[in-house]
């Protein structure tokens, strides 16, 4: 394990973290909160720790799958741990694992919450809140790729350890581009959905924050009733970015590149719109009596399915009160999830597709035992291995999930709140059902419970493995 | 004595060469005429061109007279039926060369039933002194005598052990080690050394000495004993089975690396508990992703020698790690002498080392004998272990008074389970196990070490 060279990542991460903190400290200038000065002091210790992690290059260049993992799965804990200082140093989250749980939450674009009114939080914080949806959504490091230079192999490493799904994909011959690619269209998108908002009449510090929990599929949002006061036009805006940012970005790099036919055949987003439009005329159907015209129906069902399974985790309504089927369909939906290669969490919509090919070869296999049969996705073979790795995920991510409602249980709240507790965090989509729904929030856990989950919003983030290498002891001996 | 060798190829013609030059009457039979033209003149031995098995070539080859037949064909099947009908026809020992690792739970068997003195097996022997050489890995190379108890170590002199410009005489005073500088090799000459050799850096020294003895010697001069608790190896062949094998035995992290996919999922499926990695074991890349900068031992396997000298070159640059380096061909051996590549193997070496040793047993029945042989010095010089078993010239006279032989030694002795490094007024005593350095060949019996 070459050592130095993750600390260095982790100090541009810090670095690049403490640039971050500009942001909400002139927010916090401009609206006179005193507060702006925890931003300064955690900017300056992230950027004091930063440098002094990368003043010296490391002298060996190696940098491989392990260090990949190891370095990203660090930089996320050391994110997160700087991140969660300017909660605490303001006062407004004053308890650790609470500062922690919401910084978590929101780097890894959860934006499950344990503050219970927001509207008293200074400025300054929520922006900072809405900010980390935005950085974690399409990755750190991705970002820091697109910075920096770094050194041959290592950065395609960081990359696949970053990036959710069960391949990654170049879009351009070098990884730095790549990313340049990604982050471009990222940052484009969103401030065509800030400029909308403000459009629509929204105002600017609201469309910022919006536009950073849709762009990140994070979900804080800055009003106790999360999206629920602003006007229609202004969350069909929002239902429609939360699709948009659940998408593969690899279409939009095809439709930029103009190879339309490539980007409109690409077979995991049909499948996830063709999803999203079923969930949608279901629910539609099903709480068309609990408002009455099937219009408004629809237009709440559209905007909960999408927040759900882009797993942003905005809301516009309670729909802990919605009718049993439809509850159903919203939790089914958390596990989805959006596309590889899109800011969203969950177990993908690729992955489905591949279970459900390797399901279909699986029968095949009994009619032709002796039958060889290749899985493909987008008419091209899909290796071995990534099938392996989608069949292990699966084993590994229902065993995590167990685990995790099982210590949950010690606390003593019912099995539906720990469950979709569970599930929105590892799914990183935020509120659930019962206690934790969309009007409720995560303080009714204890710290045990809050340290669970703190683990599930990352290992969900990171897909799994990168985070539990950290945790195996083979990975840290010398030989 | 008359030995019939079956089978001309690398090991065969190896034999014969050593056991002429030890005045036995050496039968040679190969079932390609090509082949024994190729050993040809310069082997003074009958030459028999047939298949070793058949009645008819053995009874020309004369095995009806002949004390000790060893087969060495390419074929384990054939080398067990020479030696069964060989058996059956006369009155000889036999040593059959076996290799398959199918047979290896059932050699004691077939040694019994089929009435076998010697099997070897030259992978299985080639990885032994390997998991040897790691046990240890300050030395170049060990060889063990009297069961274990003494040793004899190769290793390189360097800078840092400031021994440049001493001589024995004033490393035995300084340090009062129980130790013995054997043999010295300077380039392409090797010395047999007395008192007064003055040793200089970059020689190959081999010591003599008990393995805790060794180790206190090589503390003091500031070498690096300890064992090693991981190993990398690249190639996985037979050699590597039987060795990571050993090594897993000790306890050690083994990783594998080998090239083919299939070759792969058979070691992945003997070794469980060693990491077997598929991939190029000459890629730098991937011997970086192994860890192969903290490994503690390094072994390099694969079929081809140039792989192996170049891997060993920059293993032993690239890391601390102790390496070893087979190589199958010996003819360049005084280039790859001069390389820095660990310690070299020859698996051919192993093997015929061994089967001189045992027709050197079995040789004398009577009186003192040898015990073992090792080639050491690079060849040029043997260390033979002798048991004195009865009363003879050598027996109770101080060994300063004894007219030895140039260029020999009396190295150690070991007397009732205690080693002595033996000085001038030691004698040797009925009972004792001697080892003896020599660049005299063909001694055969303790006598054998005075001047006649």
């Amino acid at each position: 394990m070459n050592y130095r060279i993750i600390t260095y990542v982790i100090g541009w991460v810090l670095n690049l973290e403490a640039i971050c903190m500009t942001l909400p400290a002139v927010t916090g200038l401009i609206y006179g909160e005193k507060t702006w000065t925890s931003f300064l002091i955690t900017g300056l210790i992230s950027a004091l720790a930063g440098t002094l992690l990368v003043v010296r290059r490391p002298e060996k260049p190696h940098f491989f799958m392990k260090e990949g993992c190891v370095s990203v799965a660090l930089s996320w804990i050391a994110l997160s741990l700087i991140g969660s200082l300017p909660f605490m140093i303001s006062g407004t989250i004053p308890h650790f694992v609470d500062a922690l749980f919401e910084t978590v939450s929101g780097f890894t674009t959860t934006g499950a919450s344990i503050m219970a009114s927001v509207e008293d939080a200074p400025r300054c914080i929520l922006m900072w809140r809405s900010f980390t949806h935005w950085i974690g959504g399409m990755g750190v490091l991705v970002l820091l790729l697109s910075i920096i230079k770094m050194s041959g192999g290592s950065q395609m490493n960081l990359m696949k350890a970053e990036s959710p799904g069960p391949s990654v994909s170049r879009l351009a011959p070098t990884v730095r581009s790549t990313a340049k690619i990604l982050y471009t269209i990222y940052l484009l998108m969103t401030v065509l959905e800030t400029v909308i908002l403000l459009l629509c009449g929204m105002p600017v510090f609201d469309a910022l924050t919006t536009a950073f929990g849709t762009a990140g599929t994070g979900g804080f949002g800055i009003k106790n009733d999360s999206m629920g006061g602003y006007s229609v036009t202004i969350q069909i805006v929002v239902t429609v970015f939360m699709i948009l940012f659940g998408i593969n970005f690899n279409v939009y790099f095809l439709l930029l590149s103009k190879k339309w036919k490539q980007a409109l055949k690409n077979e995991e987003v049909r499948w996830y719109l063709a999803i999203i439009l079923g969930a949608v005329l279901l629910i539609g159907w099903n709480i068309r009596g609990v408002y009455g015209s099937m219009g408004k129906a629809i237009q709440q069902a559209a905007f909960q399915v999408a927040s759900i399974i882009t797993t942003t985790g905005f809301a516009t309504v309670d729909f802990n009160i919605w009718p049993e089927v439809s509850r159903t369909i919203l939790v089914l939906l958390m596990f989805v999830g959006a596309c590889a290669g899109s800011t969203g969490g969950g177990i993908k919509v690729s992955r489905f597709i591949i279970l459900l090919k390797a399901m279909k070869k699986e029968i095949k296999q009994y009619l032709h035992p002796r039958q060889i049969r290749k899985i493909r996705v987008d008419g091209r073979v899909v290796e071995h291995e990534v099938v392996r790795n989608v069949n292990v995920f699966m084993v590994v991510y229902i065993m995590i999930f167990a685990t995790s409602v099982f210590i949950l249980a010690f606390d003593n709240l019912d099995l539906i709140t720990n469950f979709t507790a569970v599930a929105a965090t590892f799914n990183n989509i935020g509120p659930g059902l019962e206690l934790v729904g969309p009007t409720a929030n995560f303080n009714v856990f204890s710290d045990v419970g809050k340290y669970v989950l703190i683990f599930d919003m990352l290992a969900g983030r990171l897909e799994i493995f990168p985070l539990l290498l950290v945790f195996f002891p083979d990975t840290w001996r010398k030989f | 004595m008359k030995i019939i060798i079956i089978g001309c190829g690398k090991v065969g013609s190896a034999l014969a060469e050593e056991l002429t030059m030890e005045n036995h009457e050496v039968a040679i039979v190969d079932i390609s005429a090509q082949k024994l033209q190729e050993v040809g003149e310069d082997l003074d031995a009958l030459q028999i061109q047939g298949n070793g098995s058949s009645i008819n070539v053995l009874m020309d080859a004369g095995v009806i007279s002949a004390d000790l037949v060893i087969a060495v064909t390419g074929s384990d099947e054939l080398n067990l039926l020479c030696c069964l009908v060989a058996k059956n026809l006369g009155k000889c020992h036999t040593v059959a060369r076996v290799r398959n690792p199918i047979y290896n739970k059932e050699i004691n068997l077939m040694k019994e039933s089929l009435g076998i003195s010697m099997i070897i097996n030259p992978e299985m022997a080639t990885a032994a002194e390997i998991a040897r050489l790691l046990r240890f890995p300050s030395a170049i190379k060990i060889d063990p005598f009297a069961k274990g108890k003494v040793e004899l170590l190769k290793f390189r002199l360097k800078p840092e052990f400031r021994l440049d410009g001493k001589s024995i005489v004033e490393i035995n005073m300084k340090g009062k080690h129980n130790i013995l500088v054997a043999g010295v090799e300077r380039g392409e000459q090797v010395f047999i050394p007395n008192g007064d050799f003055v040793l200089q850096n970059s020689d190959l020294v081999s010591i003599l000495a008990s393995p805790k003895n060794a180790s206190a010697f090589f503390k003091s001069i500031g070498l690096k004993t300890n064992q090693v608790r991981n190993c990398m190896i690249v190639g996985g062949g037979t050699i590597a089975i039987f060795l990571a094998r050993m090594l897993l035995e000790m306890k050690m992290r083994v990783v594998i690396i080998e090239q083919s996919k299939e070759r792969c999922e058979l070691l992945a499926d003997l070794l469980p508990d060693a990491t077997v990695v598929n991939g190029d074991g000459t890629s730098k890349n991937l011997l970086f992703e192994e860890n192969l900068e903290n490994a503690e031992a390094f072994v390099a396997l694969t079929n081809m020698d140039e792989e192996n000298i170049l891997l060993g070159m920059f293993a032993e640059r690239m890391s601390h790690a102790k390496v070893v380096t087979k190589v199958n061909r010996v003819a360049f051996d005084d280039i790859t002498d001069e390389l820095e590549l660990g310690s070299l193997i020859h698996p051919k070496y192993i093997t015929t080392d061994r089967i001189l040793q045992y027709t050197r047993a079995t040789q004398n029945s009577i009186g003192s004998n040898v015990e073992t042989l090792y080639h050491i010095l690079d060849g040029k010089a043997e260390a033979l272990e002798f048991v004195i078993r009865e009363n003879s010239s050598v027996v109770g006279v101080e060994l300063k008074d004894l007219r030895l032989k140039n260029n020999l030694l009396v190295g150690c002795i070991n007397r009732s389970g205690k080693v002595l490094i033996p000085r001038g007024d030691d004698c040797l005593m009925v009972g004792d196990t001697v080892v003896v350095v020599t660049s005299q060949k063909c001694l055969r019996d303790i006598e054998d070490i005075l001047e006649k």
